[in-house]
This record gives C-alpha cells, structure tokens and sequence, in this order.
C-alpha cells in the first residue's frame, strides 16, 4: 500500500514538472551551453555549421578592440546614471500623492498606468513625432515661450536624454502604483508617534515613510537595473542607436552584430562579456542594498 | 488647520492633473493624429483636434500591409502564450511545492538561476534552435519560447507553499488522486495569484518586440509591435499613417485594461513585488 503511494508520487511529480522540464532544457540550458561555444567559433549562419571553425578567445579580443563595445557600455550607464534616480524620486513623488485620499483619486491611479500597458513600439513612434525637430510638438510648444529646441534624436547629446526622459515617462506610472502599495503598507501607528513626537511633515518623510519604503525603493531599484540592461525597443524604434552611436545599446549591438552583420560567433561572445558586467553590477548592488534598506521585524 | 489643509489638496490637485496630462497627452495627440490628413498632420502651429476627420490612413495602410492580420496575429500569439504559460507554471509549482520527491531542492535551484540570465544571451543559439526545426515564420515559434517563465513557477510555488498540508491530506484519504487534488483543490486556492500572472503574462507577450523581430520573417505571420516597425521603415515620417497604425495597436488593449483596470494594476504591481 504505501509502495504504491509512492510510486504515485514519483509518477505525479515527473508529470507535473515534466513540461517545464523540456522547456528549461531546450529553452535555457541548450541555448546558454550552445552560445559558449558559438563565442569560441568564426561561425557566420551562411555558412553550415559542420564548416565552423573553433577560433580560440579571439571573439572576446576582438570585443574588447572594438571601440563600439565600449560605446554601448558607456551608454548605458550614461543611461542608468540618469534614469534610475529620475525614477525613483519622482515615483516616490508620484506616490505620495496618489496615496492622499481626494475624491477622484482612483480615476488618477488609472491615468498613470496608461503609458505602462502600451508597447514599446507603438509608444516611440508617437515621440519620434514629439520629438521631431520640424513637425514635433515639442519644439513648436518651447518655440511658443521662446526657446528654439534642438534636433532631439539626431542630436549626439540630446538624443540620449530624450531617450532616457521617454522611459522614465513610460515606466513613471507602474513604479508609482509599486511604491503606493508599498506605502499602504506602512502601518498608521508610526505616523501618529511622529506626530506626538512633533515631528514636521518633511521630517515624517525622511524619517518615517522613506525607511519603511526602503525594501520597495530596494524593488524599483532592481527593475530598473535590469530595464537598463535591457535597453532596446525604444532605442531601435527611435534612434536605431544613432547618431553615430549615442544611443547605441548593449542588447542592440548583440542584436545587430548577430542579425545584420551575421557575426554569430562574435556576437555571442559579446553577449557573455556583457553578462559579465551585469552579474558584477547587480553583486555589488546587492551588496550596497544591506546599508541602507531597512526589514521590518 | 481647515485652510491649511483645502490649500494642501487644491496643491495636490493641481500637481496630479498636470502628471497624468504629461503621461496621456501623447495617446490623445496619436489619437488626433491619426485622423488627420497628410497636410494637416504637419501644419505649424498644428491643431489639436482634426479639421475634418479623415479614415483613409488606415485604408492606405491595408494597401501595403495586413494591419489587422497584425492585430489577430497579436492576440493569437498572447492569448496562446498566456494560457500556455499558466499551464506550464501551476503544473511545475505544484510539483515543487506539494510533491516531495529526491533532488527537489537541486532542480527548484536550476530552475531559479536561469532567471538571472539575461535575454541576449540565449538570443542567437535559440535562433539557430528554431531555424533548424524550421520553427521560424511559423505561430509555434513565436508562440514556444514565451510559456517557460521560471519566474511565474517561482511565485505560484510561493502562493502553493502558503497552503497547509493537512487540507492535501483530507482529500488524499479520501482516495483523490494528485491530479485531483491539484485541480480541484490547490489551483483554486492559488486563484489571485494566477490571475495577477495572466496580465503580466498576456501583457508581456503582447508588447514583446525582440522575439518576434527574430523569430519571423513574412508579413502574414508579424505581431503588431513588429508590424509598426515595419510600417515605420515604409513610412518614416509620415506621421498621420504612422499614428493610424499606432491607434490599431493602442485601442485594442486600452479597451481591455478600462474593462478590467483594477486586476490590471494588482496583477501587475502584484508580480512586481511579491
């Protein structure tokens, strides 16, 4: 009888996991061990695979030589450096406001959100119009009070903090509906000790609210960490990585090296010294997160 | 006090109306625009609703390609990937949260750690998987990828682990066997969890970009991110057809998201923090 019974199990648990099984195996596992060995190889996609060359590390020499690697890089930390902390101060502002109770207050949290449901595609071609330098509204509305605006995207400067504004716009809303929950979280005694204590409103800010947010803080941290390093849709869409390079991506070079140029064997290299420093940046975030994020109990 | 709090609220007000004016202007301007004419469209100073409204975008669109081909494709591929993907993932939790067995530990652990890897890497052998099974171009490549997400195992696993033992237990004396017990009393438990990974999944999938831009080749088989790139390398500034195009692909899931607005945000805030 109790044979039987586990026998059951043993069959239930292959069931079950079985399909997920398959998928991590041929989806995962196969990918990443194949793309090690692609990096090592001259091979092009013309060409059949049984005609590849093993080429020794002389891929990732190459991606270290080549100043575009470095381009892509720099770029998004250029673009990290200004999105995450633009996302993160206005979220929390955002949230603090939306988490006031006015009347019409739900019809505002719904507003916000409306950005985060659209595709990315849909949404850059809307600001590429935006933010055209002839037709766009932007620069008709800046002309209005007096300032001639440039070129936006085809701008070397600009076209990165374009880039780096529209995200922000786009991912605004679903941070701030995050850090509202994380808001309501907080339980009302801390506020009503603040208050015995006299504490100001700004000081319940500093010390109540954001030490208590700190683990969602921590969350929004994380995600746009990884939008960064994902940076892609809106770039291809608005500036193809244009001009010359200055918005140009990590995601896009891999993508372009591989598809456009049929650079596989360099583009999977590429692809593992950039995995690299997103394992070395996430680590050491992780590290910095025990400073200042604060665990309630 | 009264005064000080009126003034704080008109405050609040005022800076919330001019945010969500900032953050849904643009979808009013493509809406405008995408009913303007070609001359309109780029008149300085331009006008915020069309003169006359005008259909024949759309119509221009359709002589050159399937716009709404695109959308059905959209929505084949996201409601396949969905529901493939909720499958996929309470079937793996369960195994991972309610039936013990050897190494269950060590592959819970697999399993995790791919979640760390980044999308790029896996880019270029998956397109090679996929054109030497001749899976590109076809609704199963697009489809196939996105219903292993290690991530929906990983919370529904945490939803399932919250139910106590005991209540298996009773139905399993009762003779009801594990596919029993998983249909009829885990995933009904596991419910808000499931629903908050079926908008991040269906949304994920219809917005997905990269993918598709691989994984197909002819129009007959593009989604509607895909399609609008497309339609941008035809028409590159040719605003009033570029915005027709965007208004395809806007409406639809904006019907949806005001239908069901609430499970909308919890869904997704929900699998963002949990």
């Amino acid at each position: 009888m109790v044979g039987q019974r586990q026998w059951n199990r043993r069959i239930a648990a292959f069931v079950f996991l079985l399909p997920a099984l398959l998928g991590l195996l041929a989806f995962q596992l196969l990918p990443m061990m194949s793309s090690v060995v692609i990096s090592f190889t001259d091979w092009d996609l013309l060409t059949n695979w049984t005609k590849m060359h093993f080429v020794g590390w002389s891929n990732y020499a190459e991606v270290f030589r080549e100043e575009k690697s470095y381009t892509a890089i720099k770029n998004v930390f250029v673009f990290l450096i200004g999105y995450m902390p633009s996302l993160a101060v206005l979220g929390v502002f955002l949230a603090v406001l939306l988490n006031r109770s006015l009347p019409g207050i739900k019809a505002y949290r719904a507003a916000v959100f409306v950005p985060v449901i659209t595709s990315w595609v849909a949404v850059s071609i809307v600001w590429r119009w935006i933010l055209n330098g002839q037709s766009g509204l932007l620069n008709y509305l800046l002309s209005r009070i007096g300032i001639q605006g440039p070129i936006w995207l085809q701008d070397d400067t600009w076209a990165m903090v374009a880039i780096i504004a529209v995200t922000v716009w786009k991912d605004l809303g679903f941070v701030a509906l995050i850090l509202l929950a994380g808001l309501q979280d907080i339980s009302e005694d801390y506020y009503e000790a603040a208050e015995l204590d006299g504490a100001s409103a700004w000081r319940k800010l500093w010390s109540v609210t954001l030490p208590m947010l700190s683990p969602t803080l921590y969350f929004v941290v994380t995600i746009s960490l990884i939008n960064s390093f994902q940076l892609f849709d809106q770039v291809l869409i608005m500036t193809n990585g244009g001009p010359a390079g200055a918005t140009s991506t990590i995601v896009e070079q891999v993508y372009k090296n591989a598809f456009q140029f049929n650079k596989m064997g360099f583009a999977a290299a590429q692809s593992w010294v950039l995995f690299a420093i997103i394992l070395a940046v996430t680590m050491l975030l992780q590290r910095l997160q025990r400073r200042w994020v604060i665990y309630e109990r | 006090m009264r005064g000080r709090r009126l003034l704080a609220n008109g405050l609040a007000y005022l800076i919330l109306t001019a945010v969500s004016l900032v953050l849904v202007f643009p979808f009013a301007w493509m809406l405008s625009g995408a009913f303007k004419d070609s001359l309109e469209v780029v008149k300085m100073p331009p006008t915020l609703l069309p003169s006359h409204w005008n259909f024949d975008n759309f119509a221009r669109i359709e002589q050159y390609f399937p716009l709404y081909r695109f959308l059905l494709n959209s929505a084949v591929v996201a409601v396949a990937t969905t529901a493939l993907q909720l499958l996929v993932c309470t079937m793996s939790a369960y195994a991972f949260a309610k039936i013990p067995f050897k190494g269950r530990q060590g592959v819970f652990l697999l399993f995790l750690t791919t979640m760390m890897i980044p999308a790029q890497v896996t880019l270029v052998p998956l397109f090679i998987l996929f054109s030497k099974t001749n899976l590109i171009d076809t609704y199963a490549g697009l489809i196939l990828p996105g219903i292993f997400s290690a991530y929906g195992t990983f919370l529904i696993r945490q939803h399932m682990l919250t139910i106590p033992n005991e209540l298996l237990e009773a139905a399993f004396m009762d003779g009801a066997s594990y596919y029993r017990v998983f249909r009829s009393v885990v995933v009904p438990l596991v419910k808000p969890t499931v629903a908050a990974l079926t908008i991040f999944a269906f949304m994920g999938s219809w917005n997905n970009f990269l993918w598709p831009l691989i994984a197909v080749n002819s129009k007959e088989l593009m989604t509607l991110p895909l399609g609008l790139s497309k339609l941008q390398g035809r028409w590159s500034t040719e605003w009033d057809i570029l915005m027709a195009g965007n208004v395809v692909s806007f409406v639809p899931i904006f019907l949806v998201y005001l239908v069901s607005q609430r499970y909308f945000i919890k869904g997704m805030t929900m699998t963002g923090i949990k």
